[in-house]
C-alpha cells in the first residue's frame, strides 16, 4: 500500500501575547489509499490544528517548527501557493463542522458547486449546471434539480452537510478531510451522513481523515484510529485493536469515560487532572502528570514510539 | 410506580408564526401526557426541534402553556399566574440545570453569589452565617473545592462551571430537578464525572429527575424510564431496558439504530431518510413520522395513532406497535 497522506514529525507553535503555545509536537500520521483514519481527542488536543495545517489553512500566528506533510508526491509545506491551490479542492478536499456557516449564505448552493467545478475541473460552461445537479444527486439529495436553486438557509443542517460533501466530492478528490462533520447534527442524520462518507470513500477508493471527539463514532466507521492528547499523537492502531487492547493509559481512560450501550454509571470513570497548559514548560510525556503508571523513566527524552503489535504504535515508556 | 410527583395532562404549547392574519401555528408541544414519580428519574429524548426543551421549560414554569394541566405534588400549577408562582414555595421545589454552564451563569457573580442568590430569593435565607453555611454545604455536595467559592465563572474550568450550575439548583433542596442537556458542552472525561455526581446526588437527596438529552447512551445511565418525542408528540414511553431491547415505535428503533457502536460495525441498520415535516400546522389526521417511516401505509395518513398501552409501563403511538 502507498500512503496518500503522510505527516512526519510535525511540530507547530502559536506565538501569542501570553506566550508560545506548543500546539503540535512531533506528530506523525499516515493515511493509505482508500483508508478511513480517525483522529480522536478532547478539545484542545490539537486534532483540528493538524487537519488545518494539512490543508494549509492554519492561522497566520502559527509557525511550523519542523516536519513534513507529503500528499501524493507533493511536499505540502514546501509547495508554492499555486501548486497548493491546484491540489486543494481537486485532489484534497475538506468538509467542516457547522455546514451552514461554511457555505456562502447569499449564493445558491448549486452555484457554489459550480464555482468549484469551474476552478478545478475542465468542464465547458454549458455543462456546469448539469454536473452540479449530478453532484447533488450523488450525495442523494432528493429533488436535486430544485435544490440546485436553494439557498443554505432553506435547507436543514443535514441537507447543508450533504451539499458540503457534494462540493468536496465534485472533482472526485483522492482524499477527504472531515473535521467533526456531524457535530451539531441529530443522531439519525449523523448516521445517514457517516454512511454516505463511508460509501463514497469505498466506492471511489478515496482516503478519509475523520476528525472527531467521539470515540464510538470513530470506532464504527474508521479502519484505523489515532488518539491525540495535548498536541501529541499518543497511539495509532487498527480500530479493533485500539478498542479491545489499548496500549496507552490515556486511550484506556478515554474508553472508560465514553458511555456505550453497555456501560453503567458506576463503571464510568473520569480522567484525573486537566490538559496541561501548552504555554509553559511541558514534561516529555504530556500525559505523565495525569498518569497513574508514571515512572522516573517517563521523564527521559525523547519519547519513543513503541510497536506493541502489528500496525499498533504507542508513544509511552510503560505501555499497557 | 411510586406516587406521582408531577402529572401532565394534554399539555399544548403553540407559537403563532408569520403574519397574524394567516394565523399559522407552530405546534411545539402537542397534547402531551407525562408522569414523574416521587424519586423517579425520567429521560426525555428526541431530535432538535422535537419540543423536548419546550416541554422542559413548560414543566419548569418558565413559559406558559397554551392549554393543558400541570399538577405538582397535588397542586394545579397551571392555574397560578406566573407572577404569583415566582413567590410560591413550589418555585424552589422545581429547579433547572441548564445546558451550557458558561452561558447560564452570571459572569459578574462570584460562585458564592451564584449559589446564594436562589437561597435569598426563593427561601428567604437571611443572615450571613446561615447563608454561608448553606452555600458551602451545596458546594460540598457537588464536590466544588472551598477555594473556588470566591472565584468568577471565567476563572473556572468547564467541569467546575457545570458543578456550580448544579450546586445553584440543588441549594434550595428541590423535589424535581430538570436537567436540560447538562453535559452536552463537556468533554467525555468531564462528562463522566458529572454523570456520576448526578447519580450520586439523586440517591443522597432523593430528588426526581427529568433528564433531557439527545444522547441515548447518556440518558440510559441515569434514567429508569424514557420518553421519546417526535415533532411535539410523545411517540413512546418505556422502561429504559425495554426501550433499548424491544423498542416498539419505528422512530425509536431508528434512534437506537443510529447510536454509533463499534460492536455493531458493518451491520445493516435501520436508517431514516429525509427530514422531519414542518411543525407548523401539521395535518391532525396523519402520523407525524409518515413519509420517513419504513412502515407507512394509507392508514397512517387518515388516522393519527394515539399512545397505546403495550404492557407494564410501555406505551407507543403507532398502528403497528
Amino acid at each position: 500500500m502507498t500512503a496518500q497522506l503522510s505527516i512526519e514529525g510535525l511540530s507547530l507553535v502559536f506565538r501569542t501575547r501570553h506566550g508560545t503555545v506548543k500546539a503540535l509536537e512531533n506528530v506523525s500520521l499516515s493515511v493509505e489509499r482508500g483508508e478511513i483514519v480517525g483522529v480522536v481527542g478532547e478539545s484542545g488536543s490539537g486534532k483540528s490544528v493538524m487537519a488545518y495545517t494539512v490543508m494549509g489553512l492554519h492561522d497566520p500566528a502559527a509557525r511550523i517548527e519542523s516536519g513534513h506533510i507529503a500528499f501524493g508526491g507533493t511536499d505540502m509545506l514546501q509547495a508554492s501557493p499555486a501548486e497548493r491551490d491546484a491540489i486543494r479542492g481537486r485532489e484534497l478536499a475538506m468538509i467542516f463542522q457547522s455546514p451552514r456557516t461554511a457555505l456562502n449564505p447569499i449564493r445558491k448552493v448549486g452555484l457554489q458547486i459550480e464555482d468549484v467545478l469551474r476552478r478545478h475541473a475542465a468542464i465547458r460552461s454549458a455543462d456546469l449546471q448539469r454536473h452540479a445537479v449530478q453532484a447533488l444527486a450523488r450525495v442523494r439529495i432528493p429533488d436535486a434539480e430544485r435544490r440546485y436553486h436553494a439557498y443554505p438557509f432553506e435547507l436543514s443542517g443535514g441537507m447543508c452537510q450533504r451539499v458540503m460533501i457534494a462540493m468536496a466530492l465534485a472533482c472526485s478528490p483522492s482524499m477527504l478531510i472531515a473535521d467533526e462533520p456531524t457535530t451539531g447534527l441529530d443522531v439519525t442524520t449523523q448516521a445517514v451522513i457517516m454512511d454516505l462518507i463511508r460509501e463514497m470513500s469505498r466506492s471511489h477508493r478515496m482516503s478519509t481523515l475523520l476528525i472527531t471527539h467521539d470515540l464510538s463514532l470513530a470506532g464504527e466507521y474508521c479502519d484505523r484510529i489515532a488518539v491525540m492528547h495535548a498536541g501529541h499523537v499518543v497511539e495509532i492502531a487498527p480500530t479493533e485493536a485500539l478498542l479491545r487492547s489499548p496500549a496507552h493509559p490515556y486511550t484506556k481512560q478515554l474508553l472508560a469515560a465514553t458511555p456505550n450501550p453497555r456501560s453503567t454509571v458506576s463503571a464510568l470513570t473520569s480522567i484525573p487532572g486537566q490538559l496541561p497548559d501548552l504555554r509553559g514548560e511541558l514534561p516529555v510525556c504530556r500525559f505523565s502528570r495525569r498518569c497513574e503508571r508514571v515512572q522516573t523513566i517517563c521523564g527521559e527524552a525523547p519519547l519513543p514510539w513503541t510497536n506493541v503489535a502489528a500496525n499498533h504504535f504507542v508513544r509511552c515508556r510503560v505501555p499497557l | 410506580m411510586s406516587t406521582p410527583l408531577l402529572e401532565v395532562h394534554n399539555l399544548i404549547k403553540l407559537y403563532p408564526v408569520g403574519s397574524r392574519r394567516k394565523g399559522a401555528l407552530l405546534h411545539a408541544v402537542d397534547d402531551v401526557d407525562l408522569t414523574i414519580g416521587e424519586g423517579e428519574s425520567v429521560g426525555l429524548v428526541g431530535e432538535s426541534g422535537c419540543g423536548k426543551s419546550t416541554l422542559a421549560r413548560l414543566l419548569a414554569q418558565l413559559i406558559e402553556p397554551s392549554s393543558g394541566r400541570i399538577v405538582f405534588d397535588g397542586r394545579e400549577l397551571t392555574s397560578i399566574a406566573p407572577a404569583r408562582f415566582v413567590r410560591s414555595r413550589d418555585r424552589a421545589r422545581i429547579q433547572v440545570v441548564f445546558q451550557d454552564p458558561t452561558e447560564s451563569l452570571n459572569p459578574s457573580f462570584r460562585v458564592f453569589d451564584s449559589i446564594a442568590d436562589p437561597l435569598r430569593r426563593l427561601l428567604g435565607v437571611r443572615g450571613a452565617p446561615e447563608l454561608d453555611r448553606r452555600v458551602r454545604h451545596a458546594a460540598e455536595l457537588v464536590g466544588l473545592p472551598d477555594e473556588l467559592i470566591m472565584r468568577y465563572p471565567h476563572q473556572l474550568s468547564g467541569g467546575q462551571r457545570a458543578r456550580v450550575g448544579i450546586a445553584r439548583a440543588i441549594a434550595v433542596e428541590p423535589s424535581l430537578l430538570i436537567l436540560d442537556e447538562p453535559t452536552s458542552a463537556l468533554d467525555v472525561s468531564v462528562q463522566a464525572v458529572i454523570l456520576r455526581l448526578l447519580a450520586d446526588l439523586r440517591t443522597r437527596l432523593g430528588m426526581s429527575y427529568l433528564f433531557v438529552s439527545h444522547d441515548l447512551n447518556v440518558v440510559r445511565l441515569l434514567c429508569e424510564r424514557i420518553v421519546v418525542m417526535y415533532l411535539g408528540r410523545v411517540v413512546e414511553v418505556a422502561p429504559t431496558e425495554t426501550l433499548f431491547t424491544a423498542p416498539s415505535h419505528p422512530y425509536t428503533r431508528a434512534l437506537i439504530a443510529a447510536i454509533p457502536d463499534p460492536a455493531r460495525r458493518g451491520e445493516q441498520r435501520l436508517r431514516l431518510e429525509g427530514s422531519p415535516k414542518s411543525p407548523i400546522d401539521p395535518d391532525p389526521n396523519a402520523c407525524r413520522l409518515h413519509g420517513r417511516c419504513p412502515l407507512g401505509t394509507d392508514r397512517c395518513v387518515t388516522a393519527s395513532p394515539l399512545l397505546r398501552h403495550l404492557g407494564d409501563v410501555h406505551y407507543a403511538a403507532c398502528h403497528f406497535a
